[in-house]
């Protein structure tokens, strides 16, 4: 219970755009979920950080989804368990089809120093997006810089520059899926 | 991308969320459908003649009443299967009130009329095209509930599909009512049910199809 008190405390400042709050908020749910996937991904170690990251964005894209009455971890375990059986329905069939010999390899492969490295690289998944939704998300988003700034900066509207971080993170997702 | 810049990147630059995001879009799919399907009413089937007169008669209320309480129930439960983690749980019951109450009716009517009278209060003059007539008129409403849908995060995209279904079809009727001339009990609780079903199973069927997210 106390997890769900000190989450919800800080999604909620989330929802009324604190960045700090926001953060400790992914952060803390991001060691959560990947011990939650790590025991349901036992034999796929590797998608285990992959599926974190979908996962976290899948959040992020629906936060508008939360309703202050809710418990934020049942709302989350609904969204990490749907991105898990969307996975599992995807690969475990095809993986099961074509296990290869790379299986001992992994099995040493897989360490604590590797948590925070996915296999998928968003950053190159990035580079497949149109401009108008890759730089906005690029200047918005990775470095930090102002909506003003980033519009002034590619010369695109202010709001062009804000539709173009929402509708790049939704595409994000949809690429992610895709593969 | 390492995950902790992610998190960073999400983080940064955060907006204060409308957390009535969903409902919009439910009302403005609703809307859209109702006024769809007015639309195709008038220029397919027209109003029914003598729709002022009626007016007077309670089982045109009662038809009314019957489409709009599905309807109702139809939004409150897609409302919570467009959210992860909300149960539909108790919101279901008031789905399978109108029907009971019209079936309730109906068999009352039946029991009560002359056994030659029987089949004709159940079929009607329309019961070959009031279905499909129904499912026609659920169509804008049932574009609209699955644009509604997918601008949430649905974790049961058949059932949700479903329920959508169902509140465009509580919609269809509602509006397939202005034209249509039967007023039997009976008629309306195996034709406007079967109607209200076809978009129903539609929404079931495209709903694992349209709804991932």
């Amino acid at each position: 219970m106390e997890i769900e008190e000190r989450l919800r405390g800080l999604l909620l400042q989330a929802l009324e755009a604190d960045a700090a709050a926001y953060q400790r908020f992914l952060k803390e749910l991001s060691a959560h979920l990947r011990a939650f996937l790590r025991r349901r991904l036992a034999q796929w170690p590797h998608a285990v950080e992959d599926l974190v990251q979908e996962t976290l964005l899948a959040v992020h894209n629906q936060r508008h989804t939360y309703q202050r009455d809710m418990p934020v971890t049942a709302w989350v375990h609904a969204i990490a368990r749907y991105k898990l059986v969307d996975w599992l329905r995807s690969h475990a069939v095809r993986d099961a089809r074509n296990d290869s010999l790379d299986d001992a390899a992994e099995l040493f492969s897989s360490s604590d120093s590797e948590a925070a490295e996915a296999r998928r690289d968003l950053a190159q998944l990035l580079q497949t997006l149109p401009d108008r939704q890759r730089l906005p998300i690029v200047h918005v988003k990775l470095e930090g810089l102002s909506v003003v700034e980033t519009a002034r900066l590619t010369g695109l509207s202010e709001s062009a520059v804000k539709i173009g971080v929402h509708r790049g993170l939704k595409a994000l997702a949809a690429k992610i899926r895709g593969l | 991308m390492k995950t902790d810049d992610l998190i960073e990147a999400l983080a940064a630059h955060p907006q204060v969320v409308n957390g009535r995001a969903v409902e919009q879009r439910f009302a403005l799919a609703a809307l859209a459908g109702v006024c769809g399907a007015a639309v195709l009413m008038m220029a397919f089937y027209g109003l029914r003649p003598g729709l002022a007169q009626t007016m007077g008669l309670a089982m045109f209320w009662g038809k009314l009443l019957f489409a709009a309480a599905l309807a109702v129930g139809g939004v409150a439960v897609v409302r919570r299967l467009a959210r992860p983690g909300r149960a539909v749980g108790r919101t279901a019951v008031a789905l399978a009130v109108p029907p009971l109450v019209l079936w309730a009716l109906a068999l009352a009517v039946l029991a009560q009329a002359a056994p030659d009278d029987r089949l004709g209060l159940v079929l009607g003059s329309t019961w070959r095209t009031c279905p499909f007539n129904i499912a026609f008129l659920s169509i804008p409403a049932l574009a609209g509930s699955f644009w509604a849908l997918r601008g949430a995060a649905p974790t049961r995209p058949a059932l949700a599909g479903a329920a959508a279904g169902l509140l465009s079809g509580a919609l269809g009727a509602l509006v397939y009512a202005l034209h249509c001339p039967e007023m039997a009990a009976p008629f309306l609780a195996v034709w406007y049910l079967a109607g209200m079903a076809l978009p129903t199973l539609l929404g079931a069927v495209l709903g694992p199809r349209l709804l991932r997210w």
